[in-house]
């Protein structure tokens, strides 16, 4: 799909359900969410279920690109992997096909692109982004080395999609490890809130004045 | 929170039996219940409460536990009847106690007096088959308000010049705006045009044991933890059950109406949780099962009497499908407006409602609001400008930039009823009860894409005027995908030409009524549940007086 058709998509179901994006997108991942959360709050690491730590060291090298942590969290800090794997093992069963036949390919660019490194989480930054960009058909034109393999954009997509998910969803569902997801976008975490609820309905009159005053002008 | 209910026997020929538990049967339940009926409701789907509804995304979103579920209950789409249909998505329903009020967004505009007769209004339409009501928007007026006062809508009356004549104001004062709300009416104000505080089926103050809103943010999708949201779960079925007349047996999938010689229907059959068949015998049925299923039931239970479905000798069963059209303009604004708090839609505008189509080449209308309707992950998925990187650094950054930066200004309208789009049965495709499944066909009336775009321009001018740092949006598609299932089952005074009376009696079927989005003879201009509701609590009156007259069991 392309993104302008993505997004439209998306922005019709919002008629009645931001929902099918989901249906559409997700696979059920995620009981995966309750053991991320625990995993993330104890004090021994976890183990992972469904990613030898190999694995996993790659698959969180590549989330960590897709949010980088910079000045602020980013995947790595939120648990994301642990995320991700608790979901291959559980609602996301679907999807260890997209994961196992992904990360070899993901193997053979690094080898190809560079001959010398032998893991994707070995490589720097630079090296990283442009191994990803060879998976990424929306990525701008750098070096495409590599034929559209199939899964292979399936594959970059999904752990894009698992990664966002796993950064944004409700802590108390696991993933976004205290929050820092949501910290990051802004929204808060209570359960409830007051008006006034952002910058332009803080000084609203209330819509009677509001309306004589558009009356006087 | 349940409350102890009756339990009727299968063999029990009971009063009614309503098909569906939602906005409609809800009602009905309420209502008949109260007169002193006795009344079954069938809801195949489980009986949840407060206690059950959570905000998890995935839960809601992924694995559909308050709506249909494309595993168990698949369907296929084709656009037009020449081609065969593919299993595709395209629709979601509320499969629950309550029905889609659990879920929805809770828009409630009354519809218009333009909406019943628009047939004689604007004569025949090319390529649609506008038709007028059977009943007008003054008939439908009281019912309207007892929607308002009975489950509780919060809004201001006179608020909008374009409303229709009401006989009472609303029963709560508006919800607190929000700062799409205050963006949007100032714009709009600019524009010369007249927004106002959208009336919403959620609770401003505390009533009738129901706490107010707490604006937590979840409404779209997800059920209401306190209660606030008027969906017939709080609203309705625990007012029925408390008559101590009514039973609510949920995970029951009704999928066939028996008939006897006299072509009569003597009651539902359905499977229970364990899939084992049960008949409940009544001595009149109500289909509520919605635009989707209610016609799907009829065609189920075709037999030697009536081999095209029931109630369908006109042939129009599942036909004249309208789902309203929707699309919308995104906005980025220079300060934080934090639209993830509070409910969805505090300001909406009608001046669109009724346009001269001499002077804009089309039929239709429509109405313009402010929103958003992106939970995080969606909008990082998905609410973004064109253009944003879709990883990396500079994704994160305009993730973390524009969340609670963005706003829509979204756009309703008129869907025109084109006999092509329609719930058929798919002759290959079954769910997991081995039934057929639903197939819809649907292509947009070439007025109602006209239409969208025509609002859309308005939606830019919106954001224009109040000066938004960046707008995008996508011209009009064609729809694959429906929510609001309307028109299926029309209604009318000629058997020829429609499936229920006025009255919502089948004209084939005497003791057989259908009421819900399938009873819709036009689209409106957007949000059907108000009217839905509204034709229940008549529909209620008509068969309490008919059934009262001895002339339903006769």
């Amino acid at each position: 799909m392309s993104e302008l058709n993505r997004r439209n998509f998306l922005l019709r179901m919002g008629t009645g359900f931001s929902a099918t994006w989901a249906t559409a997108n997700w696979p059920a991942l995620l009981s995966a969410a309750t053991h991320a959360h625990n995993a993330t709050k104890a004090a021994t690491p976890p183990k992972f279920e469904f990613f030898i730590p190999e694995e996993a060291a790659e698959v969180e090298a590549i989330t960590a690109r897709i949010i980088p942590t910079d000045d602020t969290p980013g995947a790595r800090e939120a648990g994301v992997v642990y995320f991700i794997d608790r979901g291959l093992v559980t609602f996301g069963v679907d999807d260890q096909k997209t994961y196992r036949e992904g990360l070899p390919e993901l193997h053979a660019r690094v080898s190809e692109l560079f001959p010398s490194a032998s893991k994707f989480s070995g490589l720097t930054a630079e090296q990283q982004d442009e191994v990803l960009r060879s998976f990424d058909d929306s990525a701008p034109a750098g070096r495409r080395a590599f034929r559209a393999r199939p899964g292979a954009q399936d594959f970059f997509q999904t752990v894009r999609l698992h990664t966002i998910t796993g950064f944004l969803i409700d802590p108390e569902y696991g993933g976004n490890r205290e929050g820092v997801g949501w910290k990051l976008i802004g929204r808060e975490r209570e359960h409830a809130f007051q008006p006034p609820f952002g910058y332009y309905d803080k000084d609203y009159p209330g819509w009677q004045s509001a309306a004589k005053e558009a009356d006087k002008t | 929170m349940k409350v102890d209910q009756p339990r009727y026997k299968t063999s029990d020929e009971v009063d009614f039996v309503i098909v569906g538990s939602g906005a409609a049967g809800g009602i009905l339940a309420k209502e008949l219940s109260t007169n002193g009926f006795r009344v079954v409701v069938l809801e195949q789907g489980p009986y949840l409460t407060e206690a059950d509804f959570t905000h998890n995304e995935i839960e809601v979103f992924a694995q559909d536990k308050l709506t249909n579920h494309p595993k168990l209950q698949p369907n296929t789409f084709r656009k037009t009847p020449d081609e065969k249909a593919k299993p595709q998505r395209a629709l979601v329903y509320g499969r629950c106690v309550g029905g889609t009020s659990v879920h929805f967004t809770a828009n409630f505009w009354r519809f218009h007096e333009i909406d019943f007769i628009e047939r004689s209004k604007v004569g025949p339409i090319p390529g649609a088959n506008l038709m007028d009501w059977p009943i007008t928007y003054a008939d439908l007026e009281p019912y309207y308000t007892k929607v308002e006062w009975e489950i509780g809508v919060s809004g201001l009356a006179g608020a909008s010049p374009f409303d229709p004549p009401r006989s009472k104001p609303y029963p709560m004062p508006p919800l607190p705006v929000k700062s799409s709300g205050v963006i949007f009416e100032r714009a709009a104000r600019k524009l010369g045009w007249h927004p106002y505080p959208a009336p919403m089926a959620i609770l401003s103050q505390a009533r009738a044991g129901r706490s107010a809103c707490v604006n937590c943010g979840f409404c779209l999708g997800f059920g209401c933890e306190v209660g606030a949201k008027s969906s017939s779960l709080v609203a309705a079925i625990r007012v029925a059950e408390k008559t101590g007349r009514c039973e609510i047996r949920p995970n029951s999938y009704v999928h066939r109406i028996e008939t006897d010689a006299n072509g009569r229907a003597t009651g539902a059959v359905y499977y229970d949780e364990k899939r084992n068949v049960h008949l409940q015998k009544a001595k009149a049925i109500v289909v509520c099962a919605n635009g989707a299923e209610t016609p799907r039931l009829l065609l189920l239970s075709a037999n030697k009497q009536f081999p095209n479905g029931l109630a369908n000798s006109s042939g129009i069963v599942g036909k004249y499908l309208m789902f309203n059209t929707y699309a919308a303009v995104m906005g980025l604004y220079e300060h934080p407006l934090n639209e993830y708090k509070g409910y969805a839609v505090s300001r909406v505008l009608h001046d669109f409602y009724e346009l001269d189509s001499q002077k804009v080449g089309f039929y239709g209308g429509g109405g313009l609001d402010a929103r958003i309707d992106f939970t995080p992950i969606g909008f990082a998925m998905g609410g973004l400008p064109p253009g944003t990187p879709r990883w990396g650094k500079d994704f994160k950054a305009a993730m973390a930039h524009d969340f609670t930066r963005t706003m829509e200004v979204s756009t309703h309208g008129t869907s025109l009823p084109v006999e092509n789009n329609s719930f058929s049965l798919d002759p290959e495709l079954k769910d997991a009860w081995g039934l057929p499944a639903l197939r819809m066909t649907y292509k947009d009336h070439p007025d109602d894409l006209k239409l969208t775009n025509w609002l859309l321009e308005r939606a830019h001018e919106v954001h224009e005027a109040a000066g938004a740092q960046k707008k995008w949006g996508f011209p009009a598609q064609e729809q694959q995908f429906g929510v609001h299932l309307l028109g299926t089952c029309r209604m009318g005074n000629d058997p020829k030409t429609s499936v229920i009376n006025a009255d919502h009696r089948t004209h084939d079927v005497k003791n057989l009524f259908l009421c819900d989005g399938s009873s819709l003879v036009t689209s409106g201009r957007g949000q059907p549940t108000m009217t839905i509701e509204a034709l229940a609590f008549r529909a209620a009156d008509r068969i309490t007086a008919l059934a009262k007259r001895g002339e339903i069991s006769a």
